[in-house]
């Protein structure tokens, strides 16, 4: 598809912005303080997850419970191929085994599931958290006869610099999927799935290969962030926090926009640094609340707001929004 | 050999009668009040830990201890219900929308109810001692309250069973499951059955709580993940939907734990979720479902 | 070759026969209607055609392939394309992007988005709601919502339409309106099946009717020749007919 046919002036200009924002995030840790290099990757992780998971259940509606476990698994490839006592590949080689991990593990989770009704993807997806962390442990403990592992040091920079590269990709890739068939199809089926199906779409293999995308990212945002814990066990790598978190930055910044779980990752990772080793317990409670404060009263999370402040501010904004919006209904 | 036999058969039922109870409850949850409570394990953690208090705290016997625990678990969950769950079934535009945010409430209630009682109780485990004295049966070694829990897990579970098979308002409860519409006309009352089976169900998940208290040490806060996750397995195996199903299905997974767990321990939630995988390929509508 | 033929049709649901033993054929270029009281199997049959629910006995064939076993999408690509009952539309999506849907998808050979997007535009001045482009399907009207069904399943280039109670719900213009876009599409040379209530549109329309009552096939023939045929009207007007007499 030619991507110059639908930009008109207006997107020019975000484009211009965002070039500007990947100058400053690439040349971020050249004059910032390691607090802040550490605070960026980790908003970029949660970017990566959130718009991630938001990339297969906005459109279908399947509700994923899994980024725990593809996150998990990233993380322990990295357990067993980058270890302290010396790793068996580099860092890069490491990421990409762990997100190939990851996307085998959501193809045959999707074969097994996508097939039935979105009640057993769900079932399936929230147990397979438990059930690798328990699979796992066992291997450890009874094949490897070890507790944990430790990972080899990588710099709060290189860090910084992966996981920008990688949410760059995922945020690439979640735009074209949405303007591609592949999108069309994928909103047909939330849609009403028995139609789309009436309509020529293979529903089975649209899900499982978006699915199995999604969990790529996942994965290797996972096997990114393994070094920075240092020490890792199967609790530690597959804990159901980690499906948790994305969804409630996708919800709460609107889960049907490719910028809403951006600004939910990003709300997220700032409190979270300020606030959750304080009071983690009151933290994660409040969140909970709030999840289901937006399902109620913001269902399109906070991205939702923002056709209503179009109305209300009108003018320029308006219309960057407005020419926008128009030029993709028209183009797919 | 006949000892180890006994041992398991014993143990397979007091799991399975557990097991029973949780995945009734969550059946009744979702079967009737078309809900998924992933939350449902939090409940049975509350039974537990609420148990633990009053029996250490104010040396009220864990089985009289139901008497408070159970109407309270009962009214919160039907409150839940009443407030949120009801609330979203007429603000979702479609049956398939109200399933996927009645599941993320649900989620959130699970992170909601952990932290409450991680901030009440503590992330370390509770133990505490009840009937702990040893008897023998057919010359095998067995704890009172082991064989105490089994007898009310069992009972309690088969009395719940014969309710909704035989009985009137049983049989109206499950065709509110089948068909809420039609159950609606023929003047079932489904604006207070909801509810009312979603607070049932958090009842028995904190019966099943208080038992699994009694007869294992150690009950924290994160207790409530792989029994949701064991009650999604068992409702699946007895078919979505089907109350009955869930009773017979925790049997058979009780009985399969027990076996896997005389090998070893750390196997049984890998052996549940295999047995998931494949009853997805071969037949997920379960042993009792619809095709 | 009749462009649609089933041979001992049956759909069992538990112990109910919803389609019992039903022979039937479609030819090329003709409107066929199918009527009969409610319950009586008209949409289940459709829903054995378009592979929504498998048959329990019986073979269908479409242009003398077997259809039996086939998934919905693939029916679809082989030419049969069917509107709803209870219409299935695209809600939140806009009117263009509902039919774009049939367009890309509904071909067997994978069609190119500037072809796809002319053949929705193309569809959707054809059954002219080309103004409502960019509208979301659901603050559409009844009738331009089935529209919209309509021009979507034309965009999957079939050779054969099942429309299923395209009529229900609309007033006695938008039905003269919704018969004459029948006969367009028929003009267009694609086959139509229909099941309808509205009397009106059967007895306009279609050359040859069949009716189902109870699951089986009790009358065919042309619209005279069933609507005087006695075991039809004594189904459709039961006790009164014998009241009367």
């Amino acid at each position: 598809m030619d991507i110059t046919r639908f930009i008109p002036t207006n997107r020019k200009l975000l484009l211009v912005g965002l070039l500007i924002l990947i100058i400053f995030l690439t040349t971020f840790p050249l004059y910032s303080k390691e607090y802040y290099i550490r605070l960026m990757a980790i908003i970029f992780m949660y970017i990566v997850l959130a718009v991630s998971w938001a990339m297969f259940s906005g459109p279908t509606g399947y509700m994923s419970l899994a980024p725990a476990a593809f996150f998990g698994v990233g993380v322990y490839t990295a357990a067993l191929l980058y270890q302290l006592k010396g790793p068996l590949l580099p860092l890069p080689a490491v990421i990409v085994v762990g997100s190939l991990a990851s996307f085998m593990l959501a193809f045959l989770t999707g074969l097994v599931t996508l097939r039935l009704k979105g009640i057993y993807f769900a079932i399936f997806t929230f147990g397979l958290v438990v059930f690798l962390k328990e699979l796992i442990n066992y291997l450890e403990i009874t094949v490897s006869k070890v507790g944990g592992r430790h990972i080899s040091y990588v710099s709060n920079t290189t860090v910084f610099y992966i996981l920008l590269g990688i949410c760059v990709a995922t945020l690439l890739t979640a735009y074209f999927i949405r303007r591609s068939r592949l999108g069309l199809a994928m909103q047909s089926i939330g849609g009403n799935e028995e139609a789309a199906a009436h309509m020529g779409v293979n529903t089975t293999r649209v899900k499982i290969l978006t699915f199995a995308i999604s969990a790529v990212f996942m994965g290797a945002a996972g096997a990114t962030t393994a070094p920075r814990l240092v020490y890792v066990d199967p609790g530690l790598a597959f804990n159901v926090t980690y499906s948790f978190i994305p969804i409630l930055m996708a919800v709460f910044g609107g889960m049907g926009t490719l910028y809403g779980p951006v600004i939910g990752a990003a709300v997220f990772a700032y409190t979270e640094i300020r606030l959750r080793q304080q009071y983690p317990y009151y933290y994660m409670l409040t969140w909970g609340i709030i999840l289901i404060i937006i399902i109620f009263f913001l269902p399109a999370g906070l991205a939702g707001l923002i056709p209503k402040l179009r109305d209300r501010l009108g003018g320029p904004i308006s219309k960057l929004w407005k020419g926008g919006k128009a030029e993709e209904h028209a183009h797919t | 050999m006949t000892e180890t036999i006994l041992k398991i058969v014993v143990s397979g039922l007091l799991n399975g009668g557990i097991y029973a109870l949780i995945a009734m409850g969550l059946s009744l949850q979702y079967g009737v009040a078309k809900v998924l409570n992933i939350a449902h394990g939090e409940f049975i953690m509350l039974g537990a830990l609420i148990t633990w208090t009053l029996y250490t705290g104010f040396g009220i016997n864990p089985l009289l201890s139901l008497a408070i625990s159970g109407p309270l678990l009962f009214v919160i969950g039907f409150v839940l219900h009443r407030t949120l769950f009801t609330s979203l079934k007429n603000r979702s535009p479609s049956p398939a929308a109200l399933e996927g945010n009645s599941l993320l409430v649900a989620f959130g209630l699970m992170f909601i109810i952990q932290n409450i009682a991680i901030l009440r109780w503590s992330a370390l485990g509770k133990s505490y001692k009840y009937l702990d004295t040893v008897v023998w049966v057919a010359g095998t070694a067995f704890r009172v309250n082991r064989l105490v829990a089994l007898a009310v897990a069992v009972g309690v579970g088969v009395t719940f069973y014969l309710f909704l098979t035989r009985s009137r308002p049983g049989k109206a409860i499950r065709a509110a499951a089948q068909d809420p519409g039609t159950a609606g006309l023929m003047g079932i009352n489904i604006n207070r059955v909801l509810p009312l089976c979603f607070g049932l169900g958090a009842f028995l998940a904190g019966l099943a709580g208080l038992l699994i208290s009694m007869c294992y040490t150690g009950s924290t806060p994160f207790m409530g993940l792989s029994n949701t996750v064991i009650a999604l397995i068992v409702v699946v195996l007895g078919g979505l939907g089907s109350i009955p199903g869930s009773f017979i299905g925790g049997l058979i997974l009780g009985l399969i734990g027990s076996i896997v767990s005389n090998w070893d321990t750390a196997l049984v939630l890998v052996a549940f979720y295999a047995i998931f995988m494949i009853l997805l390929l071969i037949r997920p509508v379960g042993i009792f479902g619809k095709k | 070759m009749h462009i649609l033929e089933g041979h001992g049709v049956t759909k069992l649901f538990g112990g109910l026969a919803a389609v019992s033993n039903v022979d039937f054929h479609v030819d090329q270029g003709e409107i066929v209607g199918q009527i009969g009281p409610n319950g009586a199997g008209k949409t289940t049959l459709f829903n054995l055609i378009s592979a929504a629910l498998p048959f329990s006995s019986g073979e269908i064939r479409f242009k003398g392939q077997k259809l039996n076993g086939l998934k919905p999408n693939q029916i679809c690509q082989k030419g049969v394309a069917r509107t709803f009952q209870q219409t299935k539309i695209f809600a939140d999506m806009p009117v263009f992007q509902n039919v774009l849907v049939g367009a890309m998808f509904g071909t067997p050979t994978r069609i190119s988005a500037a072809d796809a997007n002319r053949e929705a535009s193309q569809k959707l001045e054809f059954v002219g709601l080309s103004a409502m482009s960019a509208t979301l399907v659901k603050d559409l009207t009844l009738v331009n919502q089935k529209r919209v069904e309509v021009a979507r399943a034309l965009a999957t280039k079939p050779e054969l339409l099942l429309l299923d109670e395209l009529m229900a719900g609309l007033n006695p213009a938008e039905v003269s309106e919704a018969m004459e876009l029948v006969r367009k599409i028929r003009d267009e040379g694609i086959t139509i099946f229909m099941v309808e209530h509205v009397m009106k549109a059967i007895m306009g329309i279609c050359g040859r009717v069949m009716v189902l009552h109870h699951g089986e096939k009790i009358a065919e023939g042309t619209p005279q020749e069933i609507s005087c045929n006695k075991q039809v009207i004594e189904i459709y007007l039961g006790e009164e007919a014998h009241a009367g007499s």
